[in-house]
């Protein structure tokens, strides 16, 4: 099986990316975020196909729980953090 | 900011878990239809997610209600089972109330319990340790990171020392399985707590290893339909159990990566507010210690005063459980903290889902309000006049 291109990759990192930018939790989302991009940064050297084959699917398996657990914050809606007050972001 | 009382659910923790309050209802020990069966099979997932992180085999795992209920089935199991030739329980002043208040319940009952002091760094001596054995001692009880200041104590030397004298060692990790890396054979725990809602899992779940060879038995403390070998009778609850296996999952994965994160935050704490602020004291050893658990005392502040001060952030002056009285912590008398000191502590908790704009605020918070409170005290200015406020003799209304 043909790994997957880089254009792949990045497509999931930005679908992934863009999905966590819907958490309305703000700590679920900044972490979300943080640690795709932390995770994506550490494997980017990553030559051997087998390898990225194997994380290309847990992140796609990321993905769907991302989405789920998106729809589900959304349901349960909070008040907003002091730390999200206006001048902070 | 306080991530020892509980820490929110990870959401792949949640993801998991749904499956099992939906659709998969079944009675896990039900063996006669199918929907017993698949709880069945997830509850036995989960147990080796749990069996994995801790380096243990799955049958040695007993699913419970918490680390609270473990603590009581440990002491007051093995004591039990035991007590026609053993007496005698070792633990520490520094335990969490459920250990020391089923020492307590143990005392009534005839045992005999000696409670070991720590070094005003929070560990044990263990030369104390080794002088407190007795011929009928039967369990050595010590937690390996202490839920108020931090400190972690050497689980290794005491595992060591307690096998050598085929004493059983039991040992309260709630706060630390996860985040520290925890082997009960390497560091030969024979029982060990765990809490499912301290680890970014379900609250109202927990786990007790439980070795089987050399093997540790235990006298039941609840009876019912013999469910975990006999030890716990009780349906289990599937999508709890689901949960902690979950948990545990997500945190042997995510273990080195939070714990680099959160040895950054908390040193970006420790060091802005001590920068900002004279008269900061850190509770505990600076050196053996989960950095995720901060215990500061800021001195000629009142604790409380300083936690209302801060009521948008969420801190506590000690743990959750004895948060709602003013009498100071019992852990940092035990460390021999003055009463004054052991009065102006709070305890900072940072977690997997802590950022950086939160350590921020909250250190540019206190530093404000610790600045303002020692302003309006009279014991503040005369410390900065030079008097010595232990020489002030106090007279009596």
């Amino acid at each position: 099986m043909a790994a997957s291109s880089r254009a792949q990759v990045l497509r999931l990192y930005r679908a992934l990316l863009r999905e966590s930018q819907r958490f309305s939790s703000y700590n679920y989302r900044t972490y979300a975020i943080r640690r795709i991009r932390d995770a994506f940064r550490e494997n980017k050297n990553i030559k051997d196909s087998e390898k990225i084959e194997e994380l290309v699917n847990k992140a796609k398996a990321n993905l769907e729980v991302i989405h789920r657990q998106v729809t589900i914050g959304q349901l349960y809606s909070t008040q907003k953090l002091v730390i999200e007050g206006p001048g902070n972001t | 900011m306080d991530v020892q009382a509980t820490t929110p659910l990870d959401p792949r923790v949640l993801d998991s878990m749904l499956p099992y309050l939906t659709a998969y209802y079944g009675n896990p020990h039900s063996r006669t239809h199918a929907y017993g069966w698949e709880s069945e099979a997830a509850m036995e997932k989960a147990r080796r997610q749990v069996a994995d992180l801790i380096g243990a085999d799955p049958r040695e795992i007993i699913f419970t209600s918490g680390a609270t209920e473990s603590n009581n089935m440990a002491l007051k199991g093995v004591a039990r089972f035991y007590k026609s030739r053993k007496k005698h329980i070792i633990t520490t002043q520094t335990e969490h109330k459920c250990v020391l208040d089923s020492c307590r319940f143990l005392e009534t009952e005839g045992f005999r319990v000696t409670y070991l002091p720590v070094k005003k760094n929070g560990l044990i001596d263990l030369k104390e340790l080794e002088a407190a054995f007795q011929p009928d001692t039967s369990l050595v009880s010590v937690m390996t990171v202490n839920n108020e200041i931090g400190v972690k104590q050497p689980i290794h030397d005491i595992g060591e020392i307690c096998r050598a004298r085929k004493v059983f060692f039991h040992t309260d990790a709630a706060q630390a399985v996860g985040k520290i890396p925890m082997d009960v054979n390497d560091m030969k725990i024979d029982l060990m707590s765990i809490s499912g809602h301290k680890i970014y899992g379900p609250k109202g779940v927990g786990a007790i290893y439980v070795r089987r060879r050399p093997r540790v038995r235990l006298e039941p403390v609840q009876s019912g339909g013999g469910q975990e070998r006999g030890l716990r009778s009780g349906t289990v609850p599937t999508p709890l159990a689901v949960g902690l296996g979950a948990a545990c999952e997500v945190a042997q994965q995510e273990m080195e990566y939070d714990h680099k994160r959160i040895s950054q935050l908390a040193e970006r704490l420790v060091t802005k507010i001590m920068s900002e602020v004279p008269h900061v004291v850190m509770n505990g050893d600076r050196e053996h210690r989960y950095p995720g658990c901060i215990n500061l005392s800021f001195a000629y502040v009142e604790g409380e005063s300083l936690l209302m001060a801060l009521k948008d952030v969420a801190l506590s002056s000690g743990s959750a459980c004895t948060s709602a009285s003013l009498e100071p912590s019992y852990v940092l008398r035990a460390i021999g903290t003055d009463e004054d000191l052991a009065h102006s502590s709070i305890r900072f908790g940072i977690g997997r889902f802590t950022t950086e704009e939160e350590v921020d605020y909250t250190v540019q918070k206190c530093i404000q309000h610790v600045k303002r409170l020692r302003e309006m005290s009279p014991l503040w200015e005369m410390v900065q006049d030079g008097i010595d406020l232990k020489s002030i003799k106090w007279t009596q209304h």
